[in-house]
């Protein structure tokens, strides 16, 4: 190679700044066709669900749908939290107190999003080795509090973000 | 591609042929020169082909009657059985169709590992082959998302989620493949989309794939190279095409069995009950043609690693022509890879039938010592066994076995030995 052709000379300039200033353009072109695979606003608007609680029984749960998922909501009865307490941590997968799970003075609600977090099925309830929810796709078992105990899901069931408008209603979302 | 000069032998003809060489093709397709000895395992290629424009006619017609929206896609798909004219055969051969492209495509698939087909110099055709193979699971699996029953959408659930095994930014990427925080009118829409191009795409890599093959030729049963044109080869047409017309025709024989008569075997009985995002299915299984790999994905206890493991199974595909150390092509001329040849068959299948068995028990058992061989075929086997195999004495030539009247080729070369 001679000298010359090793020098960065204004062709070279040219040609980076190019490639740049096209790169920039083709970025600002393909992130909107990314972004509108997003949820839109429709879906967005759909965020939060009010439930009547009124007519649940001690020990008994419904299911409501949130956001196309499936939301389930148990009024616990002393035995059961008692039941979920005395877990010692040191046996959950995913460690978590039963009292975290559950808003404070409000403790026989347990609200929670009826997915198993392996691959998204709706587990049974009043199923499996824990007396609280089974997952009939791959096998995870779930105790009274919805946390994870045996099976290849990775977490507790979620806990979405709810709060009690009322004695008789809570809103999810 | 072809070496011979091709002239059309009339004017107007060859005004057009100067312009665009779509004649000088259709000459190159036509005397291409084949091996002579190619057995029927050789006839899948133009039985994919069928299959192909199968799924791509009888899907437009029904995408003239479909409606890709969650609250009517089942009962459309309902007035496609019941109202429209032959909308019931239509839709059958469609749904059935998928299932017979995946049984060709697997025969083929393993023709060439038998025959080595992948191996040097044809690496690119299988890597392009495989291409294809990852599409039509994609297509195959949007398509029986969108009849909307439990099973479409159970399945895609279940599918969709295995991508928030990614670590950090896998809920996100869910939510983006969903359009919605679950599966719903959104994800719907745009499977039906996909659905319909990815054909498209594999039609295109099909033209791919047919080019690649074009250039060396085709691997044959003695696995050895072959002078074209020459002795060893015969044209495409009419001996070939003669050929895979008549393969063809017991295929369609087949297919046209489970079309009229069981029409309904291979696919799930759940999937007649419309999709309720409140209540799961109790048994959860994906169609025949992917069972191997759910059967991996459950043999792992961890979720990550399961989702990684399957994927990786398909994906060690794509080293095989560099993992495999033999010099020879053909299963035939070497009989220790023969054998683990037939035992990556079984496992294969006893695998596709654990994938069926719930994940417990002994099936548990069975998916993980599946899982460990499936791995360890390629991983240890074919490098290994490709570099101590003592293999048998490879023929000369195509016609040596035919000539010295030998009808197997293994020994052709040793009776040639002795005279």
């Amino acid at each position: 190679m001679s000298k010359e052709e090793k020098k960065v000379n204004r062709r070279d300039f040219l040609f980076t700044a190019s490639y740049t200033v096209g790169a920039v353009g083709i970025g600002a072109v393909i992130w909107p066709m990314i972004d509108q695979m997003n949820p839109d606003k429709a879906q967005q608007a759909l965020a939060t669900t009010e439930v009547d609680i009124s007519s649940i029984e001690p020990g008994k749960s419904i299911t409501v749908l949130w956001r196309g998922k499936p939301v389930f909501l148990k009024r616990r009865t002393p035995e059961e939290i008692a039941e979920a307490r005395a877990v010692n941590l040191d046996d959950l997968p995913d460690p978590q107190k039963d009292e975290e799970r559950v808003k404070e003075g409000k403790d026989e609600w347990l609200v929670m999003l009826g997915v198993c977090t392996h691959l998204g099925c709706v587990p049974l309830k009043d199923k499996g080795d824990y007396n609280g929810w089974f997952c009939p796709c791959h096998g995870s078992h779930y105790d009274v509090s919805g946390r994870i105990r045996k099976g290849p899901a990775p977490t507790n069931m979620e806990i979405p973000k709810f709060e009690f408008v009322d004695n008789n209603t809570i809103k999810i979302g | 591609m072809s070496e011979h000069e091709y002239t059309p032998k009339s004017k107007a003809g060859k005004w057009f042929n100067d312009r665009l060489p779509l004649l000088t093709l259709g000459a190159h397709l036509t005397d291409y020169p084949t091996p002579k000895n190619l057995n029927y395992w050789w006839t899948f290629g133009g039985i994919l082909t069928f299959c192909l424009i199968t799924q791509i006619v009888t899907g437009i017609v029904l995408a003239m009657h479909y409606v890709a929206h969650a609250d009517l896609a089942f009962a459309s798909v309902e007035h496609i059985m019941r109202d429209v004219n032959y909308g019931w055969l239509i839709r059958y051969i469609h749904s059935n169709g998928a299932s017979m492209f995946f049984l060709a495509v697997y025969i083929h698939i393993f023709r060439s590992l038998f025959y080595g087909s992948y191996k040097s110099p044809r690496e690119v055709i299988w890597i392009i082959g495989l291409l294809i193979y990852l599409l039509m699971m994609a297509a195959a699996f949007m398509g029986y998302v969108l009849p909307w029953g439990q099973m479409s959408f159970w399945g895609a659930t279940v599918i969709t989620n295995l991508f928030s095994a990614i670590p950090l930014v896998g809920d996100s990427i869910t939510t983006w493949l969903w359009g919605a925080y679950s599966v719903d009118n959104p994800t719907l829409n745009r499977f039906f989309s996909l659905h319909y191009l990815i054909p498209f795409l594999i039609l295109g890599l099909v033209v791919l794939h047919i080019w690649a093959l074009h250039v060396p030729g085709n691997n044959n049963p003695v696995g050895i190279d072959i002078k074209k044109p020459s002795k060893d080869t015969v044209p495409f047409h009419p001996y070939i095409t003669i050929k895979d017309a008549f393969a063809l025709l017991v295929f369609m024989i087949i297919f046209a069995g489970f079309v009229f008569f069981t029409p309904n075997v291979l696919g799930h009985s759940d999937n007649y009950i419309p999709a309720n995002p409140l209540v799961t299915p109790a048994h959860i299984v994906p169609e025949w043609y992917l069972l191997p790999f759910y059967a991996i994905l459950r043999s792992v206890p961890d979720k990550l690693g399961g989702v990684i493991l399957m994927f990786s199974a398909i994906f060690i595909l794509f080293v095989l022509p560099w993992l495999d150390t033999s010099k020879v092509r053909s299963a035939v001329f070497r009989p220790i890879y023969r054998q683990f040849f037939w035992i990556l068959v079984i496992d294969v299948l006893m695998l596709g039938y654990v994938g069926a068995m719930p994940a417990e028990g002994i099936y548990l058992v069975l998916a993980r010592v599946g899982t460990i061989y499936y791995f360890l075929h390629f991983i240890v086997v074919m490098p290994v066994v490709g570099y101590l195999e003592k293999t048998d004495p490879i023929p000369m030539s195509i016609s040596e076995p035919v000539l010295t009247g030998v009808a197997e080729p293994s020994i052709a070369r040793k009776v040639n030995d002795k005279i």
